[in-house]
């Protein structure tokens, strides 16, 4: 059944110290609303049990991409559109323009948000393997101050994150360390464009003479938060891309995921493709 | 009982002209586009974001008009396919579908022909993938797409000076 829509109330603070005095005023009762994808969706299916909603729509601290030759730094309100549209991005973090281009059609791209799609937290997110590999780290704000978080343990669990009631998460920044890294990004679904993750892999090696250096493998869609693969990435570290290695990788992630049946797939497909889609990156470093 | 908000004015300009309306925080652009305005060119199809029959042009962009609370549409400049037509002279691209009999029960013409004029404002002379990922977001159940994707190379090949990229 359909919301009843006057009983939603949705304010728009023109500043973002107007927005976390609000935020320190009433604890809980507000929840910040960036680009509307999800949240809408909630509202027309009447399943947006919250009733008091905070637009960051017009915070313009929470805007922007900023680089520098340590690092680049997005605003939480940086959209899908505005991602592939940056040249650093383009060169130096494909996975995420990758995945921004996946997400949702070019009018959801258009106002989706990377901050919504880290705070919706939803497990099949497309753009959360992309930050996991890049050793993302995410700035939040309050009245009480700023502090920095590294965006790997940031989602504890199922929808529950780090992100405290008076907060907002103001930004995203990826240190530029990954230029001579093999990077892979692959999304599976119901179909090329338009659909939803049954599975979302992305993966970055720095390959020297040979051996695997270092290397980072994040998935969505396989546990109740998109997960980095560390065991993985420790068993791998070191080693060439063998078929032996390879194959051993592939049965560490079996230990390491906990994918389920839901209406999108099953749980033993997507453990077999996500499987096949670390053979699939692993095999691209062997060459 | 339900706690209500009450509606609260939004000023934003439509296909030109300047409009002032009444609306909930958090109703539905679409529903401030067909039923204050009386807009009803712009339609509803899925309601969640996926099939774009209410795609219209927010500040130069597209957007699902259905995914858009009426609060943020204040102060922006909105086109929806009423804008289109100058007058009685229609668009290329509303020429094209005509031609190329790109439109059947016309449920998702009007989003179908935003989508295509936001890609061709992106890509004058866009390639086949082009097309094809600047279509995706709009689902059709009549045409199987193959004219509506020949009626957008016909508004390229007709509006611009140079044939486009064909790959």
């Amino acid at each position: 059944m359909r919301a009843y829509i006057p009983a939603y109330d949705l304010r728009v603070p023109a500043s973002l110290s107007e927005a976390l005095a609000l935020l320190a005023r009433e604890p809980g009762a507000w929840q910040p609303f960036a680009g509307g994808t999800d949240l809408m969706v909630l509202l027309e299916a009447g399943k947006l049990s919250h009733k008091r909603f905070l637009s960051v729509a017009k915070l313009d601290d929470l805007r922007g991409i900023e680089s520098t030759s340590a690092d680049v730094t997005l605003g939480a309100l940086t959209t899908y559109s505005e991602i592939q549209k940056h040249r650093v991005l383009q060169k130096e973090f494909p996975l995420l323009c990758a995945a921004a281009r996946e997400t949702g059609s070019i009018a959801t791209q258009n106002r989706g948000t990377i901050g919504g799609n880290i705070v919706n937290a939803s497990p099949a997110a497309d753009s959360p393997p992309a930050l996991l590999v890049y050793d993302a780290e995410v700035e939040l704000v309050s009245a009480r101050g700023v502090r920095w978080l590294p965006y790997h343990g940031f989602h504890t669990g199922y929808k529950t994150m780090q992100l405290a009631s008076d907060e907002l998460l103001r930004a995203v920044r990826l240190p530029r360390r990954v230029k001579k890294w093999r990077q892979y990004y692959r999304k599976v679904g119901t179909r090329k464009a338009q659909a939803i993750s049954k599975v979302c892999f992305a993966g970055a090696a720095l390959v020297e003479n040979g051996a695997i250096r270092d290397v980072r493998i994040a998935l969505g869609s396989v546990a109740p938060i998109v997960l980095r693969a560390v065991k993985t990435e420790d068993a791998l570290c070191g080693s060439k891309a063998t078929p032996a290695v390879i194959a051993a990788a592939m049965e560490t992630l079996a230990r390491e995921i906990a994918p389920i049946d839901d209406i999108r797939s099953t749980a033993r497909y997507r453990l077999r493709v996500a499987q096949n889609l670390l053979e699939e990156f692993l095999s691209q470093l062997a060459k | 009982m339900t706690e209500t908000f009450n509606r609260i004015g939004i000023s934003c300009n439509v296909n030109g002209e300047q409009r002032r309306v009444q609306a909930f925080p958090m109703e539905r652009l679409l529903e401030v586009l067909r039923e204050e305005m009386r807009l009803t060119g712009t339609k509803e199809g899925c309601g969640e974001g996926e099939c774009g029959a209410c795609a219209v042009l927010m500040n130069g962009a597209i957007v699902n008009s259905c995914l858009v609370p009426a609060i943020e549409a204040d102060g922006a400049d909105i086109r929806t396919i009423e804008g289109m037509a100058r007058g009685e002279q229609l668009n290329a691209v509303q020429e094209a579908f005509l031609a190329c009999g790109g439109a059947q029960c016309g449920i998702c013409t009007p989003g179908m022909v935003i989508a295509s004029v936001a890609l061709l404002e992106r890509h004058p002379h866009p390639t086949d993938a082009e097309i094809r990922e600047g279509l995706a977001g709009n689902l059709c159940r009549c045409t199987g797409y193959q004219k509506i994707f020949a009626a957008v190379v016909r508004a390229c090949e007709s509006s611009g000076d140079k044939k486009p990229v064909r790959q």
